[in-house]
């Protein structure tokens, strides 16, 4: 046995150290928030220089001084586009679904583990996906259409997750409210639940889309192109009838692949641009999560059942 | 007829019988409705199934040209040269490297964060640093390729002389910073859900904070803590912009973290940028590595599922 004399002394090592750890998680945060401020550093010290208005309404160029972004800021607005149209719809009602619908049984315990596993798929690999589905079974070629539903596929657990914590967050007493006063389920459902838990939704969806905005590998390996010199047709017309859908199907490039094409050239002045580009998607990715805080916090704040 | 104020049975009949049209129009709506909305709900498998089917097709095809044998022990991979090799091995160790460099950053400043956070920092510091800290998963993985090449690798080559300007350390060391806020969020649900009465009586027994945390939440959180230490391993695995844009795309058989070498990601990017006929080797190659990475993710996936049931703890 140890002397209890020691006890003091051991109780007084357990306390230091316990408040030595306070350093070392302070420490482990500030890691972290280093690096994002150096990154952000490092992007604002080289790129900012080129941000101006010629650089976001010039096509790519062979001269790093006179290339810009339109083509690629254009291309993420489409596709960003078309894979809020898919994902957002598909992935609600599969959320409610899954919440309000679906019995307890072995389709459905498959249906939830394997949204489970798909979150933790790599991005690259819904790509190869596409490619293999999207591009030569079905013939939709590198496009827009095909970019915007690879990714409306990526997000789509994000989305169904957030729709099932939304309408998991509103109480069972408001259903009950609605069914005894007639209303069938869809009724309930659509008039109460899924308005009730837009606010979460809402944040959700787009948290998905600030992740859609920033991948690049899945696109890069549907073979979307790095130099595009020109802007997919418009979708108003003068003639009837008046929308075309022709972009859908046009060739395309988005703002993270025209980064990669600028950072993999040897030369410097290329690398400006690709830090240029590169605030600009920090500046979209950040005022989106920022959006979606404050709207969480917001609709948290406001909701008293 | 209505006109004489009392209504007609006819009508009443009518009526009624009109009134149980629309309860069977209404439940014959309901019902189309649930169908779609499973439709929905089930998409999710196939996008699986494609997946899985996609791969596996593409790599038959593959397999059909080169043997699994040669595929699993040649050194090289040399698809696009003329004296082609199809050995996987130098993308798995280019892969396996960067991923372990990841972990080695972000288990330990995860986990610390995790403990720091649910245990020591005060509600508002919280609710402060969590939403920064996950800001970090935000930032597009090309943004970070950018940052490990012209930022990092510049950092390191004044402490390490020697270190290449493609290479696997300081690719991995952005990939692990990357994935902290993965580790940390996870571990941090886990060791809160802990229930509150095991923790008040580790602290009854005069212990402190710190050894509350490390002999009691974290054996008592370890399935959670396991299931988020697994999903950062797939996050880092996967990876893809960061490993092509500062690792290189060269493939190389080498374990030595200061030399560059290509992912199996990595190369999947490379072949997919060039503009390769369908139905070609070099094409049908990319899904081979492709479900080599599926493969890769699942055994640890299945790992951790193991090491989660032997482990667990249930209150």
């Amino acid at each position: 046995m140890r002397p209890a004399m020691n006890l003091k002394a051991r109780i007084a090592r357990n306390e230091t150290v316990d408040r030595l750890f306070v350093v070392f998680g302070l420490l482990a945060t500030f890691v972290g928030l280093l690096t994002l401020a150096a990154l952000m550093l490092d992007l604002a010290i080289d790129g900012v220089g080129r941000l101006d208005w010629q650089f976001f309404t010039s096509f790519p160029s062979r001269f790093a001084s006179r290339a810009g972004i339109l083509s690629a800021w254009v291309g993420t607005i489409l596709v960003m586009i078309v894979t809020a149209f898919t994902a957002v719809p598909l992935g609600v009602a599969a959320g409610v679904y899954l919440e309000e619908y679906a019995p307890k049984n072995w389709l459905t315990a498959i249906i939830e583990i394997n949204i489970a596993n798909l979150a933790g798929v790599p991005s690259i690999v819904y790509g190869l996906m596409a490619l293999g589905l999207f591009v030569y079974q079905l013939g939709l070629r590198q496009s827009i259409l095909t970019a915007g539903l690879t990714l409306s596929l990526l997000i789509l657990p994000i989305v169904i997750v957030a729709t099932r914590e939304a309408v998991r967050a509103v109480p069972g007493s408001m259903r009950e409210a609605a069914l005894a006063l007639g209303a069938t389920k869809w009724q309930t459902v659509k008039d109460h639940v899924v308005p009730y838990s837009t606010g979460g939704i809402l944040t959700g969806v787009i948290i998905a889309l600030s992740r859609a905005i920033g991948e690049t590998a899945p696109l890069i390996t549907i073979g979307a192109l790095t130099f595009i010199a020109f802007l997919p047709g418009a979708p108003i017309k003068a003639e009837f009838p008046f929308i075309s859908f022709e972009w859908l199907m046009s060739p395309f490039t988005v703002m993270p692949i025209q980064m990669f094409n600028w950072v993999s050239r040897p030369q410097e002045e290329f690398h400006l641009n690709a830090a240029a580009t590169g605030l600009v998607l920090m500046f979209m990715t950040l005022a989106m999560n920022a959006v979606a805080i404050y709207l969480r916090y917001r609709f948290r704040k406001r909701i008293k059942w | 007829m209505a006109t004489t104020g009392q209504a007609h049975p006819a009508i009443l009949r009518n009526r009624a019988q009109s009134a149980l049209m629309i309860r069977g129009l209404q439940r014959a709506r309901e019902r189309v409705i649930e169908f779609f909305l499973f439709l929905a709900a089930l998409s999710s498998v196939l996008i699986t199934a494609g997946i899985v089917s996609v791969l596996v097709f593409e790599s038959l095809q593959f397999f059909k040209y080169v043997s699994i044998f040669e595929f699993l022990t040649d050194t090289q991979w040399t698809v696009l040269f003329a004296d082609a090799h199809y050995g996987i091995m130098p993308l798995v160790t280019g892969t396996l490297v960067t991923s372990v460099i990841a972990l080695l950053v972000s288990l330990p400043l995860g986990t610390i964060i995790a403990i720091y956070l649910s245990e020591y920092a005060d509600s508002r510091t919280r609710e402060i640093l969590k939403p920064i800290l996950e800001l970090l998963s935000a930032v597009p993985t090309v943004v970070f390729g950018y940052f490990a090449l012209l930022f990092v690798t510049p950092l390191l080559q004044r402490v390490l002389p020697n270190l290449a300007g493609f290479n696997m350390l300081s690719a991995g060391i952005v990939i692990g910073i990357m994935i902290i806020p993965y580790v940390s969020s996870l571990s941090e649900d886990a060791v809160r859900a802990v229930p509150g009465h095991i923790r008040e009586g580790s602290y009854a027994m005069g212990a402190t904070r710190l050894q509350t945390a490390l002999r009691v939440l974290f054996p008592g959180a370890f399935s959670g803590i396991a299931s988020a230490y697994v999903l950062g391993f797939s996050r880092a695995v996967g990876e893809t912009m960061i490993v092509a844009v500062a690792a290189g795309t060269q493939p190389n058989l080498t374990l030595n973290p200061m030399e560059g070498a290509a992912t199996i990601t990595a190369y999947i990017v490379q072949v997919s940028l060039g503009d390769l006929p369908h139905d070609s080797i070099a094409y049908q190659s990319i899904f081979a590595a492709g479900l080599t990475l599926m493969l890769m993710t699942l055994i640890f996936n299945i790992a951790g599922y193991l090491l989660r049931k032997r482990f667990r703890e249930i209150y």
